[in-house]
């Protein structure tokens, strides 16, 4: 390897790079705008499910009913219905998440058998908003129950009879208002960061064999070595900004919890964008034509990282064919490691499992991408 | 104008035929995509890994944990000894779940009294922990009311019963809250819409950065026929991919398709018009395929995290649930969901479909307008 071959190659890409201001632009303040966006974008908190209330009785039983899901803080009604059609109608328009429906003889049948039933309908189209909701609506339920057991209770001088149970005590670590940001956040930065640094390199082989400029690049004395990194080490520059960007965004912007050191995330973040800009390196090198080559580097980042590396689907409830084949999703490593600096404080030594994924796949990729250049023009 | 067309349209199809990889990568990685993320898009809690803790070692505490052992949703990795070992399991990711049984857990529930279960949560991942903490508790509510069942009580020797209410949980739609219905169409208006866009944007651009573009323009052509012939080829592979996916949901995945074909054909169509009409906006913003790439990786992606598709617009700031107005692929998951699912009609659709019609109406206009321009 000539160093000064190396420092021309890097400086000519370099030059490419300054001089199409656009493009930088984009890959500079691409990242982000998508931290800003998706920051705030991927929430799961429910925080208010539009209930419809149908109230056939309109007693005093039913409105404090309807008051223990309004206090609960979780519902937040959206219309009240007369006519058994509405139901269906409201359903169907999705006005409402959940409509809860109390018999015309609720609180009659409640005084007589001691039991009355209360109907809820779930608009399940959405399956985690309502099985959210349908806990939500469990705990406004038991707490309507409680009054009622009280009340009872007074009025015969027993003891209440719910008091004989088991109390829950249940506490949070690591993420402890279960706020969704938290988990979420590390996972947009590692899905922004392949996405911005694939769309960096899968085009810089390609567009020099669709401009024609390849023929030169050819006849010169450099190496597929050279090459490489005289390609890579620019936009390794500016995906290292791009990484700093975004993981400055997360922790004073958006305020996650950063419980880790600053060394750990540099090293990982180091390995993994050597791993990103690789791939798109070799995508390039491999396919000559720059749609060929954007379609591919679409393809292999956009979806599997939002869908496999585990940011929000969690990977131990997939099938176990998806899961293995989730291994070869590179940012799936960086997720879980960022997931743990942030949250859990954890060092180098804990990471060991992600970070050995990380490394054999940063060894394969250099590996395979310092020998993929050819200077053939067939 | 016809003529031209047909030789525009003639151009674009023979272009298509001679690339021989063209007709192998719009088909196959589709399915391949659908196969793949229709497994793994699923919010469902099953076989969390839980630690035990039991320091009463009594009847009743054996008895609360074999509730835990009947339902699939937890998986008994760990029967811990002492607090450390539980602590351990947390911290190392061996257990998401810890369960504390303290000592006196069973004197307690006989004596009438509170009796309190320590549950530790990893909330790394929130969206699990909430879930999981809501089996927990129906769970301990089970086991509540096993243990003491609501039989009347006789108080000065009438016969009285304690009142309670019971709850009778109905989902709609899809009653067995199976989330792979709620995803698989969601996954079938991504994949379009990444196709769609970024083969549009790209056809252009690379008449243009090839040079091939001046030579168009120097033909009788106009700037409205050009676009016409290189949409209709795209809205075309586009039609075949949506019927392609849709058959595969419902053949391979079993979604019920309980609405009307025909609602379906028309919701598509105006996405596809808008997915076109985006990319060819894109297009129209680029001079090269470097940057025409870098635009659709700026949008794309932001307009398949902001539909819906897995995080309830409902619960964006509102700021960002006015930039989902914009987007086609938001009200395409409303009609795509709603016929799948629901079997509603162009009654209920028809604002979605109306706004489809005019977000392809703007982009389109938008695209041709900009396009003349750049001839001039």
């Amino acid at each position: 390897m000539n160093v000064r071959r190396l420092y021309a190659l890097a400086f000519k890409e370099t030059l490419q790079v300054w001089r199409d201001p656009r493009s930088l632009a984009i890959a500079l303040l691409m990242p982000l705008m998508q931290m800003g966006m998706l920051g705030y974008g991927v929430s799961l908190d429910i925080k208010h499910v539009p209930l419809c209330v149908f109230d056939q009785e309109h007693s005093q039983a039913s409105r404090s009913i309807v008051d223990s899901f309004v206090s609960s803080g979780w519902f937040l009604i959206s219309r009240t219905l007369d006519r058994q059609p509405d139901l269906r109608n409201v359903m169907d328009r999705g006005d409402c998440n959940a409509a809860i429906i109390i018999p015309a003889n609720f609180s009659r049948t409640l005084a007589a058998t001691g039991t009355a039933s209360i109907q809820a309908v779930f608009d399940a189209t959405d399956v985690n908003t309502t099985n959210i909701a349908m806990g939500y609506a469990q705990g406004a339920i038991a707490q309507a129950n409680a009054e009622l057991d009280a009340q009872w209770a007074a009025s015969h001088g027993v003891l209440p009879y719910l008091v004989n149970q088991v109390d829950l005590e249940p506490s949070t670590w690591f993420n402890e208002t279960l706020d969704s940001r938290n988990f979420i956040i590390p996972g947009v930065v590692a899905v922004i960061l392949a996405l911005v640094g694939a769309q960096l390199t899968s085009l810089t082989i390609s567009r020099e064999w669709e401009r024609g400029t390849m023929e030169q690049l050819i006849s010169t004395p450099v190496t597929a070595l050279e090459v490489m990194l005289g390609k890579l080490i620019p936009y390794f520059v500016v995906g290292l900004i791009d990484a700093g960007f975004c993981l400055a965004a997360a922790v004073f912007w958006f305020h996650v919890p950063f419980r880790g050191n600053v060394v750990t995330l540099f090293v990982t973040s180091l390995l993994f964008l050597i791993v990103v800009l690789g791939i798109g390196y070799l995508i390039s090198v491999h396919i000559r034509s720059q749609l060929g080559a954007s379609q591919i580097a679409l393809l292999v980042t956009m979806l599997p990282t939002t869908l496999l590396s585990g940011y929000t689907f969690p990977i131990d409830q997939m099938p176990a064919p998806i899961q293995a084949l989730s291994l070869a999703v590179y940012p799936r490593y960086y997720v879980s490691i960022l997931r743990a600096i942030f949250l859990k404080g954890s060092n180098l030594a804990d990471l060991w499992i992600p970070l050995l994924g990380l490394s054999v796949y940063a060894i394969v990729i250099i590996w395979l991408a310092a020998r993929a250049f050819h200077k053939r023009l067939d | 104008m016809f003529e031209r067309l047909y030789v525009m349209l003639m151009k674009e199809f023979l272009e298509l035929k001679r690339d021989r990889w063209a007709m192998f990568r719009l088909v196959v990685p589709m399915i391949i995509q659908m196969l793949v993320f229709g497994y793994a898009a699923t919010f469902t809690v099953y076989h969390v890994k839980t630690a035990i803790l039991d320091l009463d070692q009594s009847q009743a505490s054996r008895n609360l944990i074999s509730h835990f052992l009947a339902t699939s949703r937890f998986d008994i990795v760990d029967v811990a000894k002492t607090q450390s070992g539980i602590t351990h399991d947390i911290d190392h990711d061996q257990a998401v779940i810890a369960i504390v049984i303290h000592a006196g857990f069973n004197r307690n529930l006989e004596n009438g009294k509170t009796a309190p279960l320590q549950i530790i949560v990893d909330g790394t991942n929130s969206n699990t922990a909430l879930i999981a903490l809501g089996y927990i508790s129906q769970i301990v509510a089970q086991f509540s009311a096993d243990k003491s069942s609501r039989l009347p009580i006789s108080i000065a020797n009438t016969t009285v019963r304690p009142i309670g209410i019971s709850f009778i949980a109905r989902p709609w739609f899809n009653e067995g809250l199976n989330d792979r219905w709620f995803f698989i169409p969601g996954v079938i208006g991504t994949l379009t819409l990444m196709q769609v866009v970024s083969l549009t944007a790209f056809a252009i651009v690379r008449e243009r950065e090839v040079g091939t573009l001046e030579q168009i323009m120097v033909s009788p052509i106009r700037p409205f026929e050009f676009i016409l012939g290189k949409t209709v080829p795209f809205f075309l592979i586009g039609l075949a991919d949506i019927a392609l996916v849709i058959s595969f949901g419902v053949l391979w995945f079993h979604i019920p398709f309980v609405g009307n074909p025909w609602v379906m054909l028309l919701g598509a169509s105006l996405f596809l018009l808008a997915a076109l009409g985006m990319g060819l906006l894109l297009s129209t913003f680029s001079q090269t395929q470097q940057q025409a790439f870098a635009l659709n990786f700026f949008f794309v992606n932001p307009f398949f995290i902001l539909s819906g598709f897995a995080f309830p617009i409902a619960a964006m700031p509102s700021l960002l649930q006015w930039f989902t107005v914009i987007n086609p692929l938001r009200y395409f998951l409303v009609v795509i969901r709603a016929v799948f699912l629901k079997g509603v009609g162009v009654a209920v659709l028809w604002p979605d479909l109306a706004s489809m019609a005019l977000l392809a109406l703007v982009m389109l206009t938008i695209s041709v307008l900009r396009f003349r321009k750049s001839l001039d």
